[in-house]
């Protein structure tokens, strides 16, 4: 699944932002990162998207590793794992659908099954009504499922997410956390970021590593 | 199927910057067009006069036949002699009547012949060089028999020159237009493909394949170049036929020509658009 080895990543000028970091993270597991402001939860998933190779130790995904993949075979982990990132990044001016049939389309999905697959996401997200509207037009939390729906087009293993609830209200929270635990119960491991301990806290099943200031300080399985 | 459906999408989805950029691409094209007409009639003109450039031996009246066939012979055979033609003292005559009919009446009421015979001695095309020109003169006024042996001496030496001119700026000033229109394309793409950086950033996050990103863009890229390519060969065409009408019988340039720059116009977009998307994919 995914492993990580004495990984480190260091900013020129700004020093570590993780330093000696390992952890495995098995198959169909949901596990919390948490820490504060800056502790290193966005570069780690960022480490595990391969949007960045470490400067030291090594990031293993699946059957790739971060010290021999190129930028021309990255994709392959990319469809392997989603990403909702914390700032959505959906592409403004298209609809929820076309966003969602986007992803299909450009990872090669044959055109005729294009649309109804990205209908078929949207429902599992709940967003179905909304599947015409203008993602630009969208509540916060409903263009996080918009994000969640794109994250799963390609039915990875594994999903990321940056500070899902960051910018929700209680009650959308509620909503978009029960839907991780959904996607999580059909097998799909989970790897979330978030600052708010009051929400762990809220779901004791799920497995917690903790950074600080770039140190794995905490990790719920070897307590 | 899906690189040409977003090449034409592109298309319309910014009509203004595509369009843009295939007009400044045709305009460039255009000076390039402009520049190849012109240098096309210029090379016309230039081979027209060379054409001209022949050396004539004037023979004495009391030369032989057998004389005259030698030599005719003898000089139709040098490497560079394309071929040589006798001109008896009746046809110089004739020619001279058809030439300057204002004469007519004075040399046919005189009683002798006062024009030479001659040869004339036309030079294959490659060959009208000074030195050539030159050694040929020599070797005819070498003959007992030849009265003098004339050329544009001058003419030969300017003509050679001019052509030479000619050829060094069509390849530099041509260049420097393709150049030009390459940069321009270059750009106009750039801008392009930054308008749409963030929807390729996305493509890689979500697991597209480069070439699968790059294949749009390049079919965009030559698109546009054959649309500049063609929007240059119409305002080429255009001033040709204009010229044509109201200035002085000019020739169209070749067919090879317009294709050949159609074709590198497509080729030049493609690869513009390959060199400008390549930062955009280079990171993991
Ligand atoms: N691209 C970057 N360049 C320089 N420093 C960075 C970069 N990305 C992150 N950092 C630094 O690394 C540290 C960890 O950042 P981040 O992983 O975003 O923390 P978190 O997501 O836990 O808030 C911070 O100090 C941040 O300033
Ligand atoms: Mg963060």
């Amino acid at each position: 699944m995914i492993k990580l080895t004495n990984v480190s990543r260091e900013y020129p000028r700004r020093g570590y932002a993780l330093r000696d970091v390992s952890f495995h993270l098995p198959k169909g597991e949901f596990a919390f990162l948490t820490g504060h402001s800056g502790s290193g939860k966005t570069t780690t998933l960022r480490l595990v998207h391969m949007m960045e190779r470490p400067t030291a130790g090594e990031v293993r995904v699946t059957g790739y590793s971060s010290q021999l993949i190129s930028t021309r075979e990255v994709w392959k982990v990319r469809r392997r794992v989603g990403f909702v990132f914390q700032d959505f990044r959906l592409l403004p001016g298209r609809t929820a659908l076309q966003n969602v049939a986007f992803v299909l389309e450009v990872t090669g999905t044959p055109r005729k099954e294009v649309m109804p697959r990205a209908q078929r996401l949207l429902a599992q997200v709940g967003l179905a009504p909304k599947a015409g509207a203008m993602v630009n037009e969208l509540s916060g939390g409903e263009q996080q499922r918009v994000a969640i729906a794109r994250a799963l087009a390609n039915d990875p293993f594994l999903l990321l997410a940056d500070e899902p609830t960051g910018n929700l209200d209680e009650r959308a929270s509620r909503g978009i956390m029960d839907l991780f635990w959904d996607i999580n119960a059909r097998g799909m491991a989970v790897l979330m970021a978030t600052h708010d301990l009051e929400l762990i806290r809220k779901y004791p099943r799920g497995r917690v590593l903790e950074l600080d200031n770039g140190n794995l300080v905490y990790d719920s399985q070897q307590a | 199927m899906y690189a040409l459906r977003e090449a034409f999408a592109a298309f319309r989805r910014t009509p203004v910057l595509t369009g843009l950029s295939s007009a400044m691409v045709g305009l460039a094209l255009f000076a390039v067009g402009l520049f190849a007409l012109a240098s096309y009639n210029l090379h016309l003109a230039l081979s027209a006069i060379e054409e001209r450039v022949q050396i004539v031996v004037y023979l004495r009246d009391d030369a032989r036949q057998s004389e005259i066939d030698l030599a005719e012979k003898e000089l139709g055979e040098l490497p560079q002699v394309a071929q040589v033609h006798y001109v008896s003292k009746r046809e110089a005559l004739d020619n001279a009547k058809k030439e300057l009919p204002d004469f007519a009446d004075l040399f046919s009421t005189s009683e002798v012949n006062p024009l030479p015979q001659s040869l004339e001695v036309e030079l294959k095309s490659g060959s009208r060089t000074r030195p050539v020109v030159e050694s040929i003169a020599r070797k005819a006024s070498s003959y007992s028999f030849v009265e003098d042996v004339q050329y544009g001496r001058e003419w030969v030496d300017k003509l050679f020159m001019l052509r030479r001119i000619g050829a060094v700026t069509t390849v530099v000033l041509g260049a420097g237009f393709f150049l030009v229109a390459a940069v321009i394309i270059g750009t106009a793409l750039r801008i392009a493909i930054f308008a749409r950086r963030e929807e390729i950033h996305v493509m890689r996050l979500v697991g597209a394949k480069n070439g699968f990103i790059r294949r749009p863009f390049l079919l965009e890229g030559a698109m546009a170049g054959l649309l500049g390519g063609l929007l240059a060969w119409l305002l080429t065409y255009a001033t040709y036929r204009g010229a044509y009408a109201f200035l002085f019988a000019v020739a169209w340039i070749p067919g090879a020509w317009v294709l050949g720059a159609l074709a590198a116009g497509a080729l030049f977009g493609a690869l513009s658009s390959g060199m400008a998307i390549r930062r955009h994919l280079r990171d993991l």
